[in-house]
C-alpha cells in the first residue's frame, strides 16, 4: 500500500502546479460562483442599483437643478398622474403595445410555417428576416425616419402611383397623429418579429414528425392539421414569443424618441418616452422616475408569468 | 377488410435504394410480419403502404384499388407508430375522435364508435385523461383505439412494442395478436424482433437489403430458410454453418445433440465436437465448440435444455449426433438452398 502512495505522490510534488489547476477545476462549488459572479455583478450595479435608485426619486423630490433631497411620500406619483397628458401616454403605450403584438403574432407564426418548408433560397430569406434584429434599435429607427420622412418618403411616390393621392400630395406619415403610431405600430412590429419567428420556428420543428405523419393518416387536411394539431402544439412556445415582445416593446422608448420624439402633440407618446422627457429633457427627477415606475408591476408580471411557464416546462 | 398487393416496389433515396422491386400480395385477414435488420428496407416499405413515401416505381393495390397516387387519408388504412404518436395537448376521447372528425362523421356516431372502441379495448376510465397521464401499455391501446374507430381496410403497424419495457412486451404482444384476431384486418406489422415476428405473424416477410428473402409461415422461416441469411437472422442462436463438400451445411443448435441421451438412431450425422466454452442460460445450455471433421473454422453452438443432464466440459471431444432430415444444404457462392445432394456428408 505504501509503494503505492509513493508511486503517485512522486508526480505530484515534481508538478505542484497542474495539482493546484486540477483542484480548483474540481470544486464544482468555487467554480459555480466564479462562472456566477460577472452576471450577479452585472444585475446589481446595472440592473439592481438604477432600479433601487428610481425607486427612491419616485418617492423624493429630487430635481436636476438642486441638491435637494426629501422624501415626500406618493405625492410624486399624485403629480405624474395629475398631469393631463398621463392618461392619453398609458393608453398610447398599451395601444402600441397591443396592435403591434397581434401583428407580430400573426406574422411571426405564418412566416415560421414558410421557412420550415423547403425551398429554394430558404436561407437567403432566413438572413433577410432576421436582419432587423441584428440592427440596433436606435439604427433601426434611423433608418425608418428617412424612410418616412415628410418630403423624400417613398411611400407618398407609392400613394400617388395608387391613385390615394393626388400629384405632389404627401401623407406626412409622422405629422398626423393616427398615421404618426400607425408607423410606431408598424417599426415595434419590423423590430420584434424575428425573435418572434425563430422562437415560433423552433418550436415548430420540434413537433414530432410522427405526431405531424399520424395527422395525415388519420385524414386530416392542411386546415384540421393546423387549427387541430399544430397551432394547440404551439401554443406555449407562441406565447412565449408574445411575453418578449410584450415586454420589448412595452418597455421601448428609442423607437417614439427617435421617430416621432412624442409627436406630433404627444400623441404617440408612451411611458418610456415619458418619463425621459419630464425626468432628463424637463429636469424633474421625481415625477420621471415615478412615470417610468408605472411600467415596473407590468413588467414584474409578465416576468413571473415567463418565469413560471419555463419551469414548468422544465418540470414535465 | 382487403388484400394488400405490392408490384416491383422501389424506392431510391438520392442515390440509395430502399426497397429494390418488392412483389407481395397479404392474404385477406391476414397478420403480415415484415422482419428484417434495421436499414432493410421494411419501415420504408410500411410508409410506402400508407402513402407517406412516393414509390419511385412499382404499383400499391389495396383492396382492388390502385392507390399509388392517393393520399394517406384516401387509402382506408390506419396506422400505428412505435412512439404511439398520440396527440399530447389532446384528451383520449379527442385522440379517438380526431380521425372521425376529419372522416366528416355526424356527432352522435362518433361518441357511438368512442364507446364501442373503448369497451374493446377497455380504456373507458381513460377517456378523459392526457397522454402523459397513461403508462406505455394505456397508450398502445389508446393508439389501437385510434386506428380502429376509422374502420381501415389495413393496420399498419411500425414497431409498436419496442419502446415498452420488455417485461410490459410479452403483454402488450398478446394483447395485439388478440385484438387482431378479434376485429380481423388485414394487417401489416414490421418489426426487427424475431420473437415478435414468430409470435404474431401468420406469415412473415424477411427482408433484407431492399428485397424480400423469404415469405412463409414462422414455421417455414425457421425449418426451412431459403437462403443463408434468412438462416442466421432467425432463431437465436442462430442456426450454424459449415463449409464442406463444396456446400454450405446448415442445423439448429437445438438439432445438434449428444449422443448419449439422444440415443443411436438411424439417418444420424454423426461427429465429434471439440467443446471450447459451455454457458448456463438458466433454461438452456450453449455448448460452444467445432466440428474439426467437418469444418475446423466454423464456431457451431449446440443448445440444450437444462432439464437433460450436461455432456461434456471445456476443452474436451464429445460425440453429438445431427437428425439427417433436419440438415439444410445452401449454395456457397450464393447462399440460396439448395436441394440435399443425396451424397452423405460423412464425419
Amino acid at each position: 500500500m505504501s509503494a503505492i502512495e509513493t508511486g503517485s505522490a512522486a508526480p505530484i510534488t515534481t508538478q505542484p502546479g497542474t495539482r493546484r489547476k486540477r483542484r480548483l477545476r474540481d470544486r464544482d462549488g468555487m467554480l459555480g460562483s466564479a462562472m456566477l459572479l460577472p452576471a450577479v455583478a452585472y444585475l446589481i450595479f446595472f440592473v439592481g442599483y438604477p432600479l433601487v435608485l428610481a425607486i427612491m426619486y419616485a418617492f423624493s423630490n429630487v430635481t436636476v437643478g438642486s441638491s435637494k433631497f426629501d422624501f415626500v411620500g406618493l405625492q410624486t406619483f399624485s403629480t405624474a398622474i395629475h398631469d393631463p397628458n398621463f392618461p392619453g401616454v398609458v393608453a398610447h403605450t398599451f395601444i402600441i403595445t397591443g396592435i403591434s403584438q397581434a401583428i407580430v403574432i400573426v406574422l411571426c407564426t405564418v412566416l415560421a410555417f414558410v421557412l420550415a418548408a423547403d425551398f429554394h433560397g430558404k436561407w437567403f430569406v432566413r438572413f433577410l428576416v432576421l436582419m432587423p434584429w441584428t440592427t440596433p434599435v436606435a439604427l433601426g429607427a434611423i433608418i425608418w425616419l428617412w424612410m418616412l420622412d415628410s418630403i423624400f418618403t417613398p411611400f407618398d411616390w407609392f400613394a400617388q402611383h395608387l391613385g390615394i393621392l393626388g400629384p405632389g400630395g404627401h401623407l406626412n406619415m409622422l405629422g398626423h397623429a393616427g398615421l404618426a403610431t400607425g408607423s410606431v405600430i408598424a417599426v415595434q412590429a419590423w423590430r420584434t418579429l424575428p425573435l418572434a419567428t425563430v422562437i415560433v420556428l423552433a418550436g415548430l420543428s420540434s413537433i414530432p414528425r410522427d405526431i405531424e405523419e399520424q395527422s395525415e393518416v388519420d385524414g386530416a387536411g392542411f386546415w384540421r392539421r393546423l387549427f387541430g394539431i399544430q397551432l394547440p402544439m404551439l401554443a406555449p412556445i407562441i406565447l412565449v414569443a408574445l411575453l418578449f415582445g410584450i415586454v420589448f416593446t412595452f418597455s421601448d422608448m428609442a423607437v417614439v424618441f427617435i421617430l416621432t420624439g412624442g409627436g406630433p402633440g404627444d400623441a404617440t407618446q408612451v411611458l418610456a418616452s415619458w418619463a425621459f422627457y419630464k425626468g432628463i429633457n424637463g429636469g424633474n427627477l421625481s415625477v420621471g422616475a415615478a412615470d417610468a415606475l408605472f411600467m415596473f408591476p407590468v413588467l414584474l408580471g409578465l416576468a413571473a408569468v415567463v418565469l413560471t411557464m419555463a419551469s414548468r416546462r422544465r418540470g414535465d | 377488410m382487403a388484400i394488400v398487393e405490392v408490384r416491383d416496389l422501389r424506392k431510391e433515396f438520392g442515390g440509395t435504394t430502399a426497397t429494390d422491386g418488392i412483389n407481395l400480395t397479404t392474404r385477406d385477414g391476414e397478420y403480415l410480419v415484415l422482419l428484417g435488420p434495421s436499414g432493410c428496407g421494411k419501415t420504408t416499405l410500411l410508409r410506402l403502404l400508407a402513402g407517406l413515401e412516393q414509390p419511385t416505381e412499382g404499383d400499391i393495390v389495396i383492396g382492388g384499388q390502385v392507390v399509388t397516387n392517393l393520399p394517406p387519408r384516401d387509402r382506408k388504412i390506419a396506422m400505428v407508430f412505435q412512439s404511439y404518436a398520440l396527440y399530447p395537448h389532446k384528451t383520449v376521447r379527442q385522440n379517438i375522435v380526431f380521425p372521425l372528425a376529419a372522416a366528416h362523421i355526424p356527432r352522435p356516431e362518433r361518441a357511438e364508435k368512442v364507446s364501442w372502441a373503448a369497451d374493446i379495448l377497455g380504456i373507458e376510465r381513460l377517456l378523459d385523461r392526457k397522454p402523459r397521464e397513461l403508462s406505455g401499455g394505456e397508450r398502445q391501446r389508446v393508439a389501437l383505439a385510434r386506428a380502429m374507430v376509422r374502420e381501415p381496410q389495413v393496420f399498419l403497424f411500425d414497431e409498436p412494442l419496442s419502446n415498452l419495457d420488455a417485461k410490459l412486451r410479452t403483454s402488450a404482444r398478446d394483447e395485439l395478436k388478440d385484438f387482431q384476431q378479434r376485429v380481423g384486418i388485414t394487417t401489416v406489422y414490421v418489426t426487427h424482433d424475431q420473437v415478435e415476428a414468430m409470435g404474431l405473424g401468420d406469415r412473415i416477410a424477411v427482408l433484407n437489403a431492399g428485397r424480400i428473402q423469404q415469405l412463409g409461415t414462422p414455421e417455414e422461416i425457421y425449418s426451412d430458410p431459403a437462403n443463408t441469411f434468412v438462416a442466421t437472422f432467425v432463431g437465436a442462436p442462430p442456426m450454424n454453418i459449415l463449409r464442406t463438400g463444396g456446400q454450405l451445411l446448415g442445423f439448429r443448435p437445438e438439432n445438434l445433440l449428444p449422443l448419449e441421451w439422444s440415443g443411436k438412431q438411424d439417418g444420424q450425422l454423426v461427429c465429434r465436437l471439440e467443446i471450447t466454452r459451455v454457458e448456463n442460460l438458466g433454461s438452456d445450455h450453449y455448448v460452444y465448440g467445432t466440428i474439426p471433421s467437418l469444418d475446423p473454422e466454423a464456431k457451431v453452438i449446440s443448445k440444450i435444455p437444462t432439464t437433460v443432464p450436461l455432456v461434456g466440459t471445456p476443452n474436451s471431444s464429445e460425440t453429438y449426433v445431427v437428425a439427417r432430415d433436419k440438415l439444410r444444404y445452401f449454395d456457397p457462392e450464393t447462399g440460396e438452398r439448395i436441394p440435399s445432394t443425396g451424397a452423405m456428408v460423412s464425419p
